[in-house]
């Protein structure tokens, strides 16, 4: 299988692999996939008070589109506001990346962890600094 | 001088050695006739031309030249093997016995026949190595039980099963047996008097001969097996298996067996140092590297290696100068993990994990270090982007973590 140049791109370049401090408050992580599954996502949105995305690190386990997904997502969501985000759709993941069919799942789980982290935030802003384990974000 | 891309798949499919193809070159031209034509020069030089690739072909596995029938290929060989003979002997049974770690080619025969009512199947089991317990077969056998399909070594990782004493038991009961041998042969010594071996699929270009030929080797005494073809035509192959015969590759096949036999002695001493030195590069700059398949029964140019945290194909696209395959779900057509892995009894994750090379006449030291380097370095990279690795470094159990897959 041949992959697209913007795949490549990302998968040699990833943007903004790492991680923010878990507990940190304005910081939101999502966790989806699993390792039986052949792919984990960890997005991590560091978020102002007024919900705008300041920051994003991702790391992720998965196929090379499963790389470039979470890589261009954490570009795509810079500078958003959350309502914004969490509008994006994966349809978009897949025409940024020109994924092929089988690869779609890898931007249906980029998508699910944009969702995750944010619903994550917001519990945390919700319920103030709880003790809160990131794989259960 | 290292010659990009590296070539490092040969269980998939090998090289033409150059003097393979030689033997094949005139066949292409000046020799044309087909084999079955009795009265011409033609037809005799082919003919010729066939018998002496048919000796060949027999003295690789210790047969006889007249127990060699011509295929396409090791997927025609397994199913002529397994149908014409559940069809011929249909009155006295219809029970096979067989592996899960086979090659589809005999699996999805087997699936066929059941699914067309015309046999039952049993599928033993593999232990963490992926070896069957010959206890496994004996204990499996009715008297129902027309035929025993268990491979040689196994195309993924390698291993070696207890063939011989599965022969025995075979012969015990008086079951047909059947063996795809396709990855051994030229590999590790193969007779088929010795393994008590009724059957065998053999194919040329798993062993530097050329892609489309193959046979099945049919015990012609003690006992004689028989077959129902499932090519029927003009009754070339004593009537086994129809079809004007691809003189040119079968040739081809004839000087690769020749080959392989003679040099197999120091070439499987070079193969095995070759993959050992890979094996201990890799165990020596990486940590978390698990072995599938027999540490020791295993074919020489064989390694298959899970590298924990790292999924298989993002593997492969780093390294895209070397040409190895990965038993991930994301490089299978199905979506699904190796079921060869799989069969092993080991983590999930560390099936999607798996890289198997395969170590080839033509790989060099030279080689071997360099894709020790790149592989070394790209799962390093990899586990700095792996969320898992992350987790497992902070200490989290991975197992009891409760995860939400989509
Ligand atoms: C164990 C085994 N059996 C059968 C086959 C099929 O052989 P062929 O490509 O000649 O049909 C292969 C190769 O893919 C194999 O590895």
């Amino acid at each position: 299988m041949a992959y697209s140049s913007k795949v490549l791109e990302h998968y040699n370049n990833p943007r903004n692999v790492g991680s923010f401090a878990k507990d940190d408050a304005d910081v939101g992580t999502g966790v989806v996939g699993a390792p039986e599954c052949g792919d984990v996502m960890k997005l991590q949105l560091k978020i102002s008070d007024s919900g705008v995305i300041e920051d994003a690190r991702f790391k992720t386990f998965g196929c090379g589109s499963a790389i470039a997904s979470s890589s261009y997502v954490t570009e795509l969501v810079k500078g958003k506001h959350i309502d914004e985000a969490i509008a994006i759709r994966n349809t978009t993941i897949v025409q940024e990346l020109n994924l092929p069919p089988v690869k779609i799942h890898c931007s249906v789980l980029a998508e699910d962890a944009i969702k995750a982290a944010i619903a994550d935030w917001k519990k945390r802003k919700g319920t103030a600094a709880d003790d809160l384990k990131v794989a259960e974000g | 001088m290292l010659k990009l891309p590296i070539y490092m798949d040969n269980h998939a499919t090998t090289q033409v050695d150059p003097r393979v193809l030689e033997a094949m070159l005139p066949y292409f031209s000046e020799v044309f006739g087909n084999a079955a034509s009795r009265n011409h020069a033609f037809g005799w030089a082919a003919e010729e031309a066939v018998e002496k690739a048919r000796t060949q072909i027999a003295a690789i596995i210790k047969a006889k030249p007249k127990e060699i029938i011509i295929t396409s290929g090791a997927t025609e060989s397994d199913n002529l093997a397994i149908k014409g003979v559940v069809e011929f002997y249909k009155e006295k049974g219809n029970h096979i016995v067989t592996c899960v770690t086979e090659h589809k080619a005999v699996l999805d025969s087997c699936r066929a026949l059941e699914r067309a009512g015309r046999a039952t199947v049993t599928y033993l089991p593999v232990d963490k190595y992926g070896m069957v317990d010959p206890d496994d077969v004996r204990k499996a056998i009715t008297d129902r039980t027309v035929l025993i399909t268990i491979m040689f070594a196994n195309n993924e990782i390698g291993t070696i099963h207890p063939i011989a004493e599965i022969g025995k038991i075979a012969k015990e009961k008086g079951v047909i047996f059947h063996c795809d041998a396709v990855q051994a042969i030229g590999k590790v010594p193969v007779d088929v008097d010795r393994c008590g071996i009724d059957l065998m699929s053999l194919t040329a270009h798993k062993l530097y001969g050329p892609k489309g030929v193959g046979a099945l080797y049919v015990r012609s005494k003690g006992p004689r097996v028989r077959l129902t073809p499932i090519i029927d035509g003009g009754g070339h192959e004593r009537g086994m298996r129809s079809g004007t015969l691809n003189v040119t590759g079968i040739v081809g096949f004839g000087a690769a067996c020749e080959i392989a036999q003679r040099e197999m002695p120091e070439e499987s001493v070079r193969l095995l140092e070759l993959r050992n030195r890979l094996q201990a590069g890799l165990f020596e700059r990486l940590e978390e590297v698990y072995l599938n398949g027999h540490p020791t029964d295993r074919l020489p140019g064989n390694l298959n290696l899970s590298f924990a945290y790292v999924e298989g194909e993002s593997l492969l696209m780093g390294i895209n100068d070397v040409a190895v395959s990965s038993g991930s779900a994301c490089t299978s057509a199905t979506l699904e993990p190796s079921y060869v892995i799989r069969a092993l009894g080991i983590d999930e994750e560390l099936a999607h994990s798996s890289i198997r090379f395969g170590i080839g006449r033509f790989s060099t030291a030279e080689e071997v270090d360099f894709v020790t380097d790149r592989v070394s370095r790209e799962v390093k990279r990899l586990r700095e982007m792996s969320p898992l690795y992350e987790m497992a470094k902070e200490g989290i159990d991975l197992k009891a973590v409760n995860w939400k897959a989509n």
